[in-house]
């Protein structure tokens, strides 16, 4: 006995730790997308998001001031200024040669070749004396290791939104996705109850129909689609394609549906159809409020397939301003942006926040038991 | 005047007949109590009476109106599930308001039917909770509200209390009882698996086996007269002891051997053609008297004992069929394996023919 509570309750701290480490595991890196897209561009690139928090030490090459700023005290000839220009900062090395940038302690007076002397203090001033004229019209090379504070910044978000165009993408996939996830639900809702628990001829081969048209390709359709579009006349349009994603996403929607719907407790329909409610009563008021759950699911499938989808978006929606959607200019920005991280993990996490928020709001309607106390046992 | 008949009514399952020929008249103010063996289509009969399956062949008449093909809302009835299908999303107040509400009755008006109702079956309480916040004799009585409130001419309960423990078994029933005297002007059709449910609420009993109508009585009559085997071994519990035996003798008194060799006499009256034929006689447990005498109708070594305490039952196994029951008041002493006689008055015996046709009351 003792042997089996043991060993269960080992099971369950596997259990727990393994739940633990993959959370952690997933939700990491779009932890570090948020981090990295927040931060000041200069830091992004030269460190990793996990040392963003703490102070960052930079290993800097600036310039002196140039020949033109020098001046005569005594018989030397001097140039002073700051590394940092006008802002702040702390130098913790220094040095004058590539080969050795971290040579020196702030404060240390060294030589240079020809009796040059170089001073940099911790707050970055340096002096450079010399005692024949400086000649060099960009200034002399200087080598500081400085600590920084950790910058965060909006900056990344409004460059994208408003510079990058992202933001016009943003609604125009607002303005694909919203209806491509309405329109589909309804109207499988309706098929899924009539499928369900409506007599009518041919409902079994129908039912057999939809779920036969799950395994067909949607990409073999692209072209006759698009084809027949430009025929009835409705081209690359918004409308093509809350049809497309709208069929594309009915076969699914009407087999999940129905199923749920089907197991739905018989009498609770009968005992509606004794108290009078006709076949839309009994679907508005009794078959909807208790189907949500599936809804909710679904939706959720739905949006995330429809506001990932580039595919579509890119047969049936032109390139243009007023039609790229966000898939699309995501795409665009990664050949012509590549380089620049804070570009990207802005974009990335503008495009995956109003997923995160669909699923959360609509989480709280995936939890079972909305069909407790209704019939026995329950 | 009758308020529900039924005429030859029929259904079949596609090509499977489940109930054929049922013919039945209820009067106004009955409590009709619908039994059968598990499958026998007491529920299939209820829901066609419902509007909730289609009557295959013959008609159903309420107040001499053809329904057949009205809507159940249409009917004039109100049903209890079993299961009691309240609306899980919908308080105990919109489960009940929701047939009003449909039927486009005034709000303040709902109102008061609701709270009336919701008053006499003790739910004030709860008017504002969900079901799933209820106990399960609450639930049920959300689901009787239900029915109330919508003042039907006919209410059908398909066993409403099967669900319910055994405390609240009994409660509900004599709810449902008092419920009935409340509303002597409504009809009630009630099915159940429950022999004690039966007898004491029904003003009749259907029996219903094998397709049909078996016998139509009050609960005393289907006791003490029944038809046929079968509602004599249905009804009360435990079941009448059934014991093969040939005709020996015709005319006003019947002689029959049994197989043990004992000889019965049965005050019955028999045609000569029956000689030699077999029969078989029927007896209460309650009926059948100890003795010590050599005159026995039935002799045997007790296999199993069950003491109630009010009662005690005595099982007496056989070759073939089910074992003899006896049940003697009280607490009885006996032991296993103990042998026992036992005789009946003659007057309670029953005589079934070869059909499993009662003679006594069988013309
Ligand atoms: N949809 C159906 N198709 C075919 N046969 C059915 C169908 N529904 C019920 N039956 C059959 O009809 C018969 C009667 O069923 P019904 O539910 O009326 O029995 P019942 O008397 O209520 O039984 P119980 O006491 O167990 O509730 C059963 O034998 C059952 O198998
Ligand atoms: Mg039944």
């Amino acid at each position: 006995m003792d042997s089996i509570v043991g060993k269960s309750s080992a099971l369950t701290w596997a259990v727990n730790i393994s739940v633990v480490l993959l959370v952690l595991l997933w939700t990491i890196p779009t932890f570090g997308l948020l981090v990295s897209s927040v931060r000041d561009k200069d830091q992004l690139v030269s460190s990793g998001w996990w040392t963003s928090f703490s102070k960052v030490e930079r290993n800097l090459i600036k310039r002196s001031a140039p020949a033109s700023e020098q001046s005569k005290v005594d018989d030397l000839y001097v140039l002073t200024g700051n590394v940092f220009g006008d802002k702040k900062g702390v130098v913790t090395a220094f040095g004058w040669r590539s080969q050795d940038p971290m040579a020196f302690i702030p404060g240390d007076s060294v030589p240079l070749r020809k009796g040059k002397m170089l001073q940099i203090n911790a707050d970055g001033s340096y002096l450079l004396t010399s005692p024949i004229p400086f000649t060099s019209k960009r200034g002399s090379r200087l080598f500081v290791t400085s600590i920084e504070e950790p910058i965060f910044t909006l900056n990344n978000y409004s460059e994208v939104l408003f510079a990058e165009g992202l933001g016009k993408s943003f609604l125009n996939t607002m303005t694909v996705t919203i209806p491509a996830t309405i329109i589909p639900i309804l109207i499988a809702a309706f098929a899924a109850y009539a499928l369900a628990w409506m007599e009518f001829p041919g409902r079994a081969i129908f039912l057999a129909m939809v779920v036969g048209l799950l395994v067909v390709p949607l990409q073999m359709s692209l072209i006759p689609l698009l084809k027949l579009y430009t025929d009835v006349g409705i081209g690359k349009s918004y409308l093509g394609i809350w049809l497309a994603h709208t069929g594309f996403g009915l076969p699914l929607a009407i087999y999940l549906l129905r199923n749920y719907i089907a197991g739905l407790p018989r009498e609770i329909i009968e005992s509606a159809r004794v108290d009078g409610a006709n076949e839309f009563m009994i679907f508005v008021k009794i078959i909807l409020p208790l189907t949500f759950p599936a809804l909710a699911s679904f939706a959720i499938f739905q949006f995330l397939w429809v506001w990932n989808d580039l595919l579509i978006a890119t047969v049936f929606l032109g390139n243009n301003e007023e039609q790229l959607v966000m898939t699309g200019r995501l795409r665009e920005l990664l050949g012509s942006r590549g380089g620049n991280w804070e570009i990207l993990t802005a974009s990335a996490f503008v495009s995956i926040f109003v997923p995160l928020m669909v699923f959360f709001s609509l989480q709280k309607y995936l939890v079972r038991g909305l069909l407790s106390g209704s019939v026995k046992g329950g | 005047m009758a308020n529900l008949k039924l005429i030859n009514a029929g259904k079949m399952y596609g090509n499977v007949p489940v109930l054929t020929d049922i013919n039945l008249e209820i009067k106004k103010g009955e409590l009709i109590v619908f039994v059968g063996p598990s499958g026998c289509g007491k529920s299939t009969l209820l829901r066609m009476i419902a509007g909730l399956e289609k009557i295959t062949s013959g008609g159903l008449e309420i107040d001499g109106e053809l329904m057949n093909d009205v809507p159940p809302a249409k009917r004039g009835i109100a049903m209890v599930f079993q299961s009691y299908a309240l609306y899980p999303h919908l308080t105990v107040r919109d489960n009940m308001s929701f047939a009003l509400k449909i039927a486009k009755v005034a709000k303040d008006e709902i109102k008061t039917i609701v709270e009336e109702a919701a008053e006499s079956l003790q739910l004030t309480p709860y008017l504002d909770r969900l079901p799933k916040a209820l106990s399960g004799g609450q639930r049920q009585r959300v689901a009787i509200g239900r029915a109330i409130v919508r003042n039907p001419k006919i209410y059908l309960f398909d066993e409403p209390l099967s669900n319910l423990d055994a405390a609240l078994r009994v409660a509900t029933r004599i709810e449902i009882a008092q419920l009935k005297e409340k509303m002597p002007e409504s009809t009630m059709i009630y099915v159940t698996h429950d022999q004690v449910e039966a007898m004491t609420l029904a003003t009749r009993i259907v029996v219903l086996n094998n397709r049909g109508i078996e016998q139509v009585g009050t609960p005393l009559e289907l006791y003490e007269k029944p038809l046929n085997k079968f509602v004599a071994t249905f009804i009360g519990s435990p079941a009448m002891n059934i014991l093969p035996a040939k005709v020996v003798a015709t005319g006003a008194v019947t002689s029959l051997t049994l197989a043990n060799g004992a000889v019965a006499e049965v005050p019955i009256n028999t045609a000569d053609q029956y000689l030699d034929n077999d029969f078989s006689i029927g007896a209460r447990p309650e009926d059948m008297l100890l003795t010590q005498s050599d005159e026995y109708l039935f002799k045997g070594n007790v296999s199993y004992i069950e003491a109630l305490g009010e009662i005690t039952l005595l099982y007496f196994n056989r070759e073939e069929g089910a074992p003899v029951i006896v049940k003697i008041p009280g607490i009885a002493h006996f032991e296993r394996d103990q042998e026992l006689k036992f005789t009946v008055d003659p007057k309670k015996l029953q005589m079934f023919d070869a059909l499993d046709i009662s003679c006594k009351y069988h013309d």
